[in-house]
């Protein structure tokens, strides 16, 4: 927004205080968007139960129109009146619903979806804060929320009514309805979230025709929300919801389903406000592998590429799926990934932040992991050594070297023989890892020198001595005596070359190289 | 040729393979960064034959590695051969641009776009065109969002039957079912139909860019508000009016914030490709309507526009409309309810003066100015402040001055000290503007006032404050007004305060000149080395330093030196410390002037020397 970026220029604290003024005066927020600002005058109309049966039905209807009324609720002192005869009428709607059998006739369902489509559907306010934390901010309450509470009550006893006929109301709840009620978890205010969940659950139970739609619809929310706004607020309550539809997924899997977890729930994870959702997401992922085993390694292999590189809680939240994961693996399936997976959690054991490295060791207190790795010693030991032998000399946490020498003598326990071997030659790895580092280096620079050459030469084909100079310089750097005589010859050959063909130095061809 | 032969006996492909295998992501992510290092290694053809393979194959690593892969491959094309084998990049660019991760894919399609232009026309058409085709009926999203950032790159080199196939898949991506897709359609729609012939821009455009602008979704609704500027310039004036204002006028009333917002940010665009006839009669209605939208976020966009707006109004009745229209709708802002709101106006509301003309400043702007000078928010009020110039042409700007002063007074003792920081930035600027006259009455006691501060940034910019205004005003006037009450300060009892007179004496020495630095703020320097709080001894030893260049030998021999002499034997450790730096810097004063000659000399003898060789 332009205006705080000016704000910023004049004072990098003003947004917390504009946010903290603001909060003085408003801390609710709604955005119906209203053109006419006259005053509306609602007169209260007879009570249902008053009435005689004859005339309930036009009634009910009578109330359900007075209820698409729209009130400015920012506006805390205007239509006080007007409100309360809506409130009163609400409630007696969601009373007469839930008290009452043969209500639902077929002409109430168009009233009634138009009532609840024309009060809860609307664009949501911008949010007052720019860059609202969940985690730390207050959310901005819906400020028109003693309507709608009551029109999410109405709705939601609507659905459950022992009366209520799919057939009928598919009519009039269909596509566009559930994409406007999708859109609304997006509020900022819990108390709608919690609704909506609940009431999209009812939706996806009793209208089979909308679960591919419902589905597809969640997915191109969460996609949106992974690769294109990273905001939105109600990824918590879908994933609620997904977690129970997952659970009665029909065997075998669908390829959609699956394409759903590989490619929508693991990269979820990529998520900056991950701790939000963590433990719903985590609760689907789970629920997957235990309906289908097959997909534990690419759930793994998924994990591992999108662990987290520098926030140390996430990593932590990571370590603790990895372990609900492992809870329920199969022996074969952890055969499968154990040599990457290790190889991160070796990374994690020897990790600065205490609290990542306790996470992973505390691995080591879980029977079943135990047997796991029991089993499967001689492939672990080996990748877990050298980093637990190393930090349980470097830590700076007691703690963790505490439980990084218990960890290590479960582990000689299991295969003294080879932990043995591992110690002693421990030294010799780390040399031959610095002389492959050396390699690496020298690699390097020898293609460097190349490079350099290379480019002289597409730089200088019409003045061949000045780049045979450079190329000379860069070779007596070379402290190899055999290398560089190789490389002082490789240039020889070259200069040749390019004495020979000036202009044919760019692109040499290397088919007749060989 | 032989020359190769030497680099492939010393870097088999194996091992660059393996380095770009490696294990650790870092070292992988160096050996991509190095790709054409290592492609040179090759050379041409082993580059096309066995690493382009090796690369296609192996896509699957962390992103970071694939972003740097995306980006090397846009700059391939001397290393696989030039452009006559430019194409053979195009099979691991087009598996790049079909993996999840935005930024990926979105260098990907970059890339792709580079070396389309270093296609033949013919390549383009057996090679670039149907890999564009390949991606826009993919199965997965992302590779059709790829597809729309490619059409335009080639549709302008293919024959006229691969255009109408090209329009056709834009055609099918604007309607996609997944909204990812449709929005990178629609924000790639201005682009694509600017290269278009202007028939199929009316035939095929417009009915694309009204179904996307009027989506389910407002995220697709809003991005067909900047193809508007778009589309709007390339059409002729007269076909404008059936084509584009309807869903111009339909966008600006949107249900969603989001869409009206963006309206409104590209509102001066909006009315410049429109033209000043539809601007007179649709967009002034609709830029009332945006100043007075219910969504806070709206009017301050649209806010934000006034200025430009009125600018470019149609000169003929610029000022009727502005006064009539737009001007009853500002006057409105200046009392809303959001500051956000209103500080967005007050940044460019003073360049209203300019265009309205003196007596109508007066007599409509002026009351608005005043009324946000006087506004509870410190930053609409320090808007205003910093836009003083644009009024001071106008009308001048004694005559807000008498409302001015209590502004300025009052955000200068702001409860926030970056709002005091603030307004002493803006302290220059005021007193050239007000005169030296009006500042010694009525300023020239604030900016004493920020030196004894008690947040030190504030003391801080006040000591720097000085300085502008002493280059403004001249020495005299410093030795007249300020120095005295700097030079004051030094008997203060707070050691802080006293520290002041020293920085201040840092500052201003260079602008006030020898004479007053020897004469008059020397002696107070030099008393003030028998300060009983060490940090101001030290502080001392660094004034000495500081203005050590600007004193004369003289006194730098026989005043500074001595003292100096006495610091370093100080009992304190900081303050010898800093008495040895300022004494061996002084030295080198002295040895520099010295010096200075020497080289000169020097400097004679190395260009007679070179002449002789």
């Amino acid at each position: 927004m332009s205006a705080v970026s000016a704000s910023e220029k004049v004072d990098g604290f003003t947004r917390k205080s504009v946010r903290k003024a603001q909060k003085q005066r408003k801390s609710q927020s709604s955005s119906q968007f209203r053109t006419q600002n006259t005053p509306i005058e609602l007169s209260p109309l007879p009570q249902l139960k008053d009435a005689p049966s004859t005339d309930q039905q036009e009634l009910f209807c009578q109330k359900l129109q007075q209820c698409c009324t729209l009130f400015d609720f920012l506006d805390s002192v205007g239509d006080l009146k007007s409100k309360e005869v809506k409130r009163a009428a609400l409630n007696e709607l969601v009373d007469y619903l839930s008290t009452n059998r043969g209500v639902l006739v077929e002409n109430a369902y168009p009233e009634i979806t138009n009532m609840i489509s024309t009060n809860i559907f609307r664009a949501l306010p911008p949010s007052d804060n720019p860059d609202f934390d969940p985690e730390e901010d207050e959310p901005t309450l819906e400020a028109a929320w003693p309507h709608i509470q009551l029109v999410y009550e109405f709705l939601l006893r609507f659905l459950e009514n022992p009366d209520f006929q799919p057939s009928i109301a598919k009519r009039f709840i269909d596509q566009k309805f559930v994409l406007q009620l999708l859109e609304l978890f997006d509020s900022e205010d819990p108390r709608e979230r919690d609704f909506l969940k609940t009431i999209l659950h009812r939706i996806y139970g009793k209208f089979l025709g909308l679960r591919a739609f419902i589905r597809k619809q969640i997915n191109n929310i969460f996609l949106k929300f992974i690769y294109e706004t990273e905001h939105f607020n109600g990824v918590a309550e879908l994933l609620e919801i997904l977690g129970s539809i997952i659970n009665g997924f029909a065997l075998p899997l669908k390829a959609e389903h699956k394409q759903f977890l590989m490619k929508v729930l693991i990269p979820l994870h990529t998520a900056k406000a991950l701790s939000l959702f963590h433990a719903q997401l985590a609760y689907c992922v789970v629920q997957f592998l235990e309906k289908d085993p097959s997909l534990t390694e690419p759930v793994i292999r998924g994990l591992l590429k999108f662990w987290p590189k520098t926030c140390s809680q996430k990593e932590v939240m990571f370590l603790g799926e990895i372990e609900e994961i492992l809870d329920v693996i199969e022996p074969s399936q952890f055969k499968k990934i154990q040599e990457p997976l290790f190889k991160q959690i070796s990374k994690c054991v020897s990790n600065p932040h205490f609290q990542v490295a306790e996470r992973a060791l505390y691995f080591w207190n879980n029977e079943y992991i135990l047997s796991l790795i029991e089993e499967n010693i001689d492939k672990i030991l080996p990748i877990m050594f050298s980093s637990l032998y190393k930090i349980s000399k470097e830590h700076w946490n007691q703690t963790i070297v505490a439980l990084i020498y218990n960890v290590l003598k479960t582990l000689m326990e299991m295969n003294c023989p080879l932990f043995d071997e591992l110690t002693a030659s421990y030294k010799t790895q780390k040399q031959r890892e610095m002389i492959k580092e050396q390699e690496r280096d020298e690699l390097w620079k020898k293609l460097e020198e190349l490079q350099v050459s290379r480019t002289s030469e597409i730089q200088n084909n019409s003045h061949g001595f000045p780049a045979a100079l450079n190329n000379n310089n860069s070779n007596n750097n070379n402290n190899d005596p055999q290398e560089s005589s190789g490389d002082v010859e490789a240039t020889a050959v070259i200069m040749e070359d390019l004495h020979q063909d000036a202009t044919d130095t760019a692109c040499e061809s290397v088919s007749c190289a060989k | 040729m032989a020359g190769a032969d030497g680099d492939d006996s010393l870097y088999p492909i194996a091992v660059l393979i393996d380095e770009l295998r490696n294990e650790d992501v870092q070292l992988r992510l160096n050996s991509i960064k190095k790709l054409s290092t290592i492609a040179l290694a090759l050379g041409v053809e082993r580059t096309r034959t066995e690493l382009l393979p090796f690369l296609t194959d192996t896509i699957y690593d962390e992103d970071e590695v694939l972003l740097a892969l995306a980006e090397q491959l846009g700059n391939f094309t001397m290393l696989v051969g030039g452009p006559e084998y430019v194409h053979c990049l195009l099979p691991p660019l087009e598996s790049l641009a079909t993996v999840e991760e935005t930024v990926v894919r979105d260098k990907a399609v970059e890339s792709l776009r580079k070396i389309s232009q270093e296609h033949s026309p013919v390549d383009l058409e057996v090679h670039f065109e149907p890999l564009v085709k390949r991606l826009a009926s993919g199965d997965w999203f992302t590779s059709r969002t790829s597809a729309c950032g490619l059409f335009s790159v080639c549709y302008p080199r293919v024959s006229s039957t691969v255009k109408a196939e090209i329009r056709q898949h834009f055609r099918t991506l604007c309607s996609d079912d997944t909204p990812m897709v449709r929005r990178a359609a629609a924000s790639k729609l201005g682009e694509f139909a600017k290269v278009l012939e202007l028939e199929y821009v009316k035939t095929d455009i417009i009915p694309l860019f009204t179904a996307l602008a009027s989506d389910e979704q407002d995220s697709v609704r809003l991005l067909a508000v900047e193809a508007c500027v778009s589309i709007a310039t390339l059409l002729p004036q007269e076909d404008l009016e059936t084509l584009v204002m309807p869903t111009l006028r339909q966008a600006a009333e949107d249900k969603s914030w989001r869409v009206r917002y963006m309206v409104a940010d590209k509102f001066s665009e909006l009315q410049k490709a429109v033209g000043p006839e539809i601007t007179k009669n649709d967009l002034v209605p609709a830029f009332q309507n945006l100043l007075k939208d219910c969504e806070a976020e709206v009017r301050a966009a649209a806010a934000n526009k006034v200025k430009e707006f009125c600018e470019n109004l149609p000169e003929d009745n610029r000022e009727q409309i502005i006064m009539s229209h737009i001007l009853p709708c500002v006057k409105e802002l200046v009392s809303d309810t959001n500051q956000h709101v209103k500080s967005a106006l007050a940044s460019v509301i003073m360049g209203l003066s300019t265009i309205l003309g003196k007596d109508n400043t007066i007599e409509h702007l002026l009351p608005l100015f005043l009324t946000q000078l006087k506004d509870e928010c410190p930053e609409v009020r320090l808007n205003i402040i910093s836009n003083l110039d644009c009024v001071n042409e106008v009308i001048g700007i004694r005559q807000l001055s008498q409302s001015l002063l209590p502004a300025i007074v009052e955000l200068a003792e702001d409860a926030k000290w970056r709002v005091r920081l603030a307004i002493i930035e803006y302290m220059p600027l005021l007193a050239g503007q007000l005169g030296v006259e009006f500042f010694d009455e009525k300023l020239n006691t604030l900016c004493m006032a920020w030196l004894i501060d008690h947040v030190y940034a504030i003391r801080e910019a006040a000591t720097s404050n000085l300085t502008k205004l002493v280059e403004k005003f001249g020495a005299e006037w410093a030795q007249n007004t300020i120095v005295p009450k700097v030079l004051g300060m030094a008997n203060d009892p707070n050691y802080l305060h006293r520290m002041t007179t020293l920085f201040c004496i840092n500052a201003l020495s260079e602008a006030c000149g020898q004479e007053i630095t020897t004469k008059q703020m020397l002696p107070v320097v030099l008393k003030m080395s028998n300060d009983q709080v060490a940090n101001v001894r030290f502080n001392v030893a660094k004034s000495l330093q500081k203005i050590g260049p600007v004193l004369d030998s003289n006194a730098l021999q026989t005043e500074v030196k001595p003292v100096l002499e006495k610091l370093a034997s100080d009992s304190d450790m900081d303050v010898k410390y800093f008495a040895q730096e300022a004494i061996s810097v002084n030295g080198n004063v002295l040895s520099l002037i010295l010096s200075h000659v020497l080289l000169s000399h020097l400097h004679f003898h190395v260009h007679v020397f070179t002449f002789d060789v």
